[in-house]
């Protein structure tokens, strides 16, 4: 995976523009200029309040940027042509050519982003409907296309054939995701009650039920033991090999990001210190320091040390 | 016995009127976290909209009874939805992220609001509606006491259980009801999954004041007389029912309501008419005392 896709197939997912976060005085993000590719893994890592999960905020529609742009582009990277003009014009997002389009989810409310931009997230502590059953808790998920074959609601309630089947898909999707997880044996219990490891595993099922063309996930092995981390790993690169799926990690677990990431960004007091290959981000002494916590000028010794 | 039966028939039938509003309080705390003390006052306008309704019908030529109130309820239930609607996109929605009180005391002031736009409007007399439904079955005859169940108290009845089968389904299995559920429990979330959350509240405050409509028309089909206040006791004992069965819960609301319905009836006649409301107070205390969370509420669950 390390090698990544070279540079004459690069095609532009995400494109980050000099993206801020203020809070009152502090910033949480600064300047952050970042680009994810279509299909790979690309990694966020940082020192603990780097700013890594202000930036998924950011993405999701959590929180509204201070400044910058944040555009996404279905189909190809073709899309961005059409950016310039739908931002002077003030739109959310605009279709350019072919089945291409383009999305600046900064303007776009949350729920908007999950049903027409399609970016799906996971979160750091694990936010499932707890009273509700795994096969509810991935419905849901389903929602933006139950709703509307379900002749928002009039015709659900009426018990339409279409809607019949539209709810027979989804829940097979369901079961499909149950099976990849595990967890088909468990899916009228509430989700509250599962063990944490298999309700990280059903985050990550409900996140893939909303069918995204990027899927955010914030610390996923966080917590789990080394065959969980493991069995984690395999999930995400058979996701994203079957499901034509980019994927944006932050993640802490160095063992996991090395593994499975294309590509790595660093982040430290919300700028971005390193982007690259796992291979040179390993070998970065500005990555090393930024973790040793070491001050700028003194970067350059902590390389001669690690034998840089 | 026969005393018994008469109340329990006379419980039921008021009970059911109770818990339909009573929905209306658990589902819009259930997702908002607030108490719609305007909620009172959306039954009444849903019983004097049914009022209109029904004079006009009649008026119009529809003297089918059966039709006319059918064709009442509808309006009443549509007209009162689109009330519902109104009063959250503005009284509400604007204050959803305020302070915690700034919901409750903008709720308080839409009530007045309420009341006395209708004292206003349709003056502070009370109106009456001839009795539509006459007669009945007498059960039992005897020991000088006839049990009586009348029409109208078998279509009330009746009326409920189809609405809540019907609520029921729509909260269980459609895409709306998921949403709402998914709602209450994280908002943020939901929002996430692609659900809009604004429009599900919407709609929640639309499905509310509906059924508050569904119980508006019974109630002044009942009794055949309202006023611009009948909205406050009623409102005020709806909402003594979602506590008593567990606010949030939607099993617990309708429970609740049977269970005011009851006490008030049983009281009335065993005991006081006067004290009727002090005894489903009571019961209310001593219940909440024992469990805090309601009959059928969950308890609260704190994340250490």
């Amino acid at each position: 995976m390390a090698d990544g896709v070279s540079d004459a197939t690069r095609d532009d997912l995400l494109r980050v523009e000099n993206l801020t976060m203020r809070f009152g005085g502090l910033v949480a993000v600064d300047k952050l200029s970042f680009t994810a590719r279509r299909g790979d893994i690309t990694a966020i890592i940082g020192p603990n309040g780097a700013g890594k999960t202000t930036f998924f905020n950011c993405i999701t529609g959590f929180y509204k940027p201070t400044e910058g742009r944040i555009a996404l582009a279905h189909g190809s990277e073709a899309a961005f042509e059409a950016l310039p003009a739908a931002t002077f014009r003030g739109k959310q997002w605009t279709k350019a050519n072919g089945a291409c389009a383009v999305f600046l989810l900064e303007r776009m409310p949350g729920f908007e982003i999950a049903r027409l931009a399609r970016v799906a997230r996971t979160f750091q502590n694990i936010r499932l409907f707890a009273g509700m059953t795994l096969l509810e808790n991935l419905l849901v998920a389903q929602h933006t296309v139950l709703n509307a074959a379900s002749g928002y609601t009039i015709g659900g309630l009426l018990g339409l054939a279409s809607f019949k089947r539209a709810e027979a898909a989804a829940i097979d999707k369901a079961a499909y995701w149950l099976r990849e997880i595990g967890l088909v044996d468990r899916a009228d219990d509430p989700a509250g009650d599962l063990p944490y490891g298999a309700q990280r595993r059903l985050e990550i099922a409900r996140a893939m039920c909303t069918d995204p063309v990027l899927l955010c996930l914030d610390e996923p092995a966080a917590g789990l033991n080394p065959r969980e981390s493991h069995e984690l790993n395999a999930l995400l690169l058979k996701i994203r090999e079957e499901h034509a799926l980019s994927i944006l990690l932050i993640e802490h677990d160095m063992g996991v990001v090395m593994q499975i990431s294309d590509r790595i960004a660093v982040l430290d007091y919300g700028k971005k210190i390193a982007e690259g290959t796992p291979d040179e981000i390993r070998a970065d002494p500005r990555v090393i320091a930024a973790y040793l916590g070491v001050p700028d000028d003194e970067v350059e010794d902590v390389g001669a040390e690690v034998g840089l | 016995m026969d005393y018994f039966a008469q109340q329990l028939i006379n419980g039921l039938t008021l009970g059911s009127i109770y818990g339909l509003i009573a929905i209306g309080y658990t589902m819009v705390y259930g997702i908002v976290g607030m108490i719609n003390f305007a909620h009172g006052e959306v039954f009444m306008i849903g019983a004097f909209i049914a009022l209109i309704a029904v004079l006009s019908l009649f008026a119009l030529g529809v003297t089918a009874v059966p039709l006319a109130l059918l064709l009442a309820l509808v309006i009443a239930m549509a007209l009162t939805g689109l009330w519902g609607w109104a009063i959250e996109r503005l009284a509400y929605r604007p204050l959803r992220n305020s302070f915690r009180l700034a919901p409750l005391i903008t709720a308080i002031g839409m009530s007045i609001a309420l009341q006395t736009f209708v004292a206003l409007t349709q003056g502070a007399r009370s109106k009456p509606l001839p009795p539509v439904i006459r007669g009945g079955f007498t059960l039992s005859e005897g020991n000088g006491f006839a049990v009586s169940l009348s029409y109208m108290q078998i279509l009330i009845i009746v009326t409920t259980v189809v609405v809540m089968a019907a609520f029921s389904y729509l909260i269980n299995s459609t895409s709306l009801g998921r949403a709402q559920r998914a709602c209450e429990q994280d908002r943020k979330m939901a929002a996430l999954c692609g659900v809009n959350v604004d429009r599900t509240i919407s709609l929640t405050f639309v499905i509310g004041a509906a059924l508050a409509a569904v119980a508006g028309l019974m109630f002044l089909a009942y009794y055949g007389v309202i006023d611009f206040f009948v909205g406050f006791v009623a409102g005020i004992k709806a909402f003594t029912a979602a506590v008593l069965g567990g606010i949030g819960s939607l099993p617990g609301a309708m429970l609740g309501g049977l269970l005011i319905g009851l006490i008030e009836v049983f009281w009335a006649g065993y005991f006081t008419a006067q004290y009727k409301d002090v005894a489903a107070f009571s019961i209310l205390a001593i219940v909440l005392i024992f469990m805090p969370s309601g009959l059928l509420g969950r308890p609260e669950v704190e994340k250490v």
